[in-house]
């Protein structure tokens, strides 16, 4: 299809689209009103289950089965992530450059990722809380280890931060909430059922599977992300096309699939 | 004011689509789906929002809850959401990698003929 | 706090804007990283400060180091 006519095309679309949205809008309840059915079942929901952040209630104790789902996703497209970009025979580590960093980039890179993983730490541990928890908290913590690249050390980087580890973490994050799920079907008969104690309202201690969910969310998060940023920092930084690999375009072998598989 | 922040979450979802239909290289067009994506942030947290209530956190036991806070079920998939886009954002961007290697173009328009 | 929410949401609709019509992606990402913060702001102006937080970690930080990332690849490829 031409550009021209694409566009004409899009423009029919996005037409329609746009008419049938405003008129579902114009018949909706307007912004800002005080009409909220789910919220009026959901937050007594959560306040029985002594949750004081309602919404992680919403996540992980009365929609858990939505999260197990979303976490699947986030699980799959890490693992199709690490397996596009890994490293093929035709690619080779780059040689190391030392390039020259501000001694205050790398003071603040080294100052902050104490910070930073402690903060990532706190926000999951009390996810159910305050505002956060495991998916808010994974990402800082999966980030913060990636200041020890800000802090100009990509060589250093690669050798603390071994990525198997991290894909355990990935699947045990993954197969920890499932496995909750289970231990709720065989204490009460419904999957990924609240089973713990819920203790006292505001303590650390509170909203049963909540918090331990988090954790398990957490983890996964957070080696997810360290998966995904390291390996498009491999491609980006640390490999190159090997010299012999040839010109643009053809070099694209068709047995290529086939002769990377076993090399991580 | 009663249906702007719905009008601007169709105008993100619109202008995203744009960005893909008229893109040049496969990475504006994956931003450009995050735009069109963000759409649905824009939306499901104006539908729950409540002028002058509060965010759905409690800070200490109450004893009469009031139940005037923000639609915590729309918080909840908004948040679970953006994390997992990120991951789907992070596969499309893998998948123009690889296109780029075996391709040698990231040009959707070069793109058209598929090769096995 | 309605005059923060309509600055924000005219602020996001304008940068995402913007960053359709930037066709260097290479400058996109600096404006995505942008809008993700305004995303961030407008969800603590709506009430939201779980998804305020998760739209900053990831839609300011993550995403567009990953796009960053990506376009330093395809470009370094001969």
């Amino acid at each position: 299809m031409s550009r021209p006519l694409r566009l004409v095309v899009f423009a029919a679309g996005a037409g329609g689209t746009a008419a049938l949205f405003l008129l579902a809008v114009l018949d909706m309840p307007p912004f800002g009103s005080r009409f909220h059915p789910y919220r009026n079942h959901s937050v007594p929901a959560a306040l029985a289950h002594a949750t004081a952040n309602v919404v992680s209630s919403v996540n992980f104790d009365q929609r858990g089965m939505d999260t197990l789902a979303e976490e699947s996703i986030l699980f799959a497209s890490v693992v199709v992530v690490a397996t596009l970009l890994r490293k093929t025979d035709d690619e080779e580590w780059r040689k190391e450059r030392r390039g020259r960093v501000l001694d205050s980039t790398l003071l603040m890179g080294w100052i902050l990722l104490p910070y930073t993983l402690l903060l990532g730490f706190d926000v999951v541990a009390h996810g159910h809380l305050t505002p956060g928890g495991g998916f808010q908290g994974g990402v800082v913590l999966g980030t913060g280890i990636h200041l020890l690249y800000v802090a100009g050390r990509y060589d250093m980087l690669r050798r603390v931060r071994p990525i198997r580890p991290f894909e355990w973490g990935e699947a045990i994050g993954t197969g920890a909430f499932a496995c909750l799920g289970v231990a709720g079907v065989l204490a009460t008969g419904a999957f990924l059922a609240n089973v713990v104690p819920h203790g006292t309202f505001g303590t650390l201690l509170s909203a049963g599977t909540v918090p331990i969910l988090n954790g398990a969310v957490g983890v996964e998060v957070a080696s997810g992300v360290v998966v995904l940023v390291s390996a498009f920092l491999d491609q980006a930084i640390g490999l190159e096309t090997a010299p012999a690999g040839g010109g643009k375009g053809g070099r694209a072998g068709n047995g290529r699939d086939a002769e990377g598989g076993g090399n991580r | 004011m009663s249906i702007y922040a719905y009008v601007v979450a169709g105008w993100l979802l619109v202008m995203g689509s744009l960005g893909i239909v008229r893109s040049r290289n496969l990475v504006h067009a994956v931003v450009c789906l995050g735009i069109a994506q963000s759409a649905t942030y824009v939306l499901l947290l104006g539908v729950g929002y409540q002028r002058g209530a509060k965010p759905p956190v409690y800070g200490s036991a109450p004893a009469h809850p009031s139940l005037h806070v923000m639609d915590p079920v729309v918080q909840a998939m908004t948040l679970t959401d953006i994390v997992v886009s990120a991951t789907v954002t992070a596969l499309l961007l893998a998948l123009a990698i690889q296109i780029r290697k075996r391709r040698g173009t990231i040009d959707p328009d070069e793109l058209t003929a598929i090769e096995g | 706090m309605t005059v923060v929410i309509a600055v924000m949401l005219a602020l996001v609709a304008v940068v995402g804007t913007v960053i359709v019509f930037t066709d260097d992606p290479g400058r996109q990402a600096v404006t995505l990283s942008l809008f993700g913060l305004c995303l961030g702001v407008l969800f603590l102006a709506l009430g939201a400060p779980d998804v305020s937080l998760s739209q900053i970690t990831v839609g300011a930080a993550v995403v567009p180091l990953i796009v960053l990332l990506t376009i330093r690849k395809t470009r370094s490829m001969r």
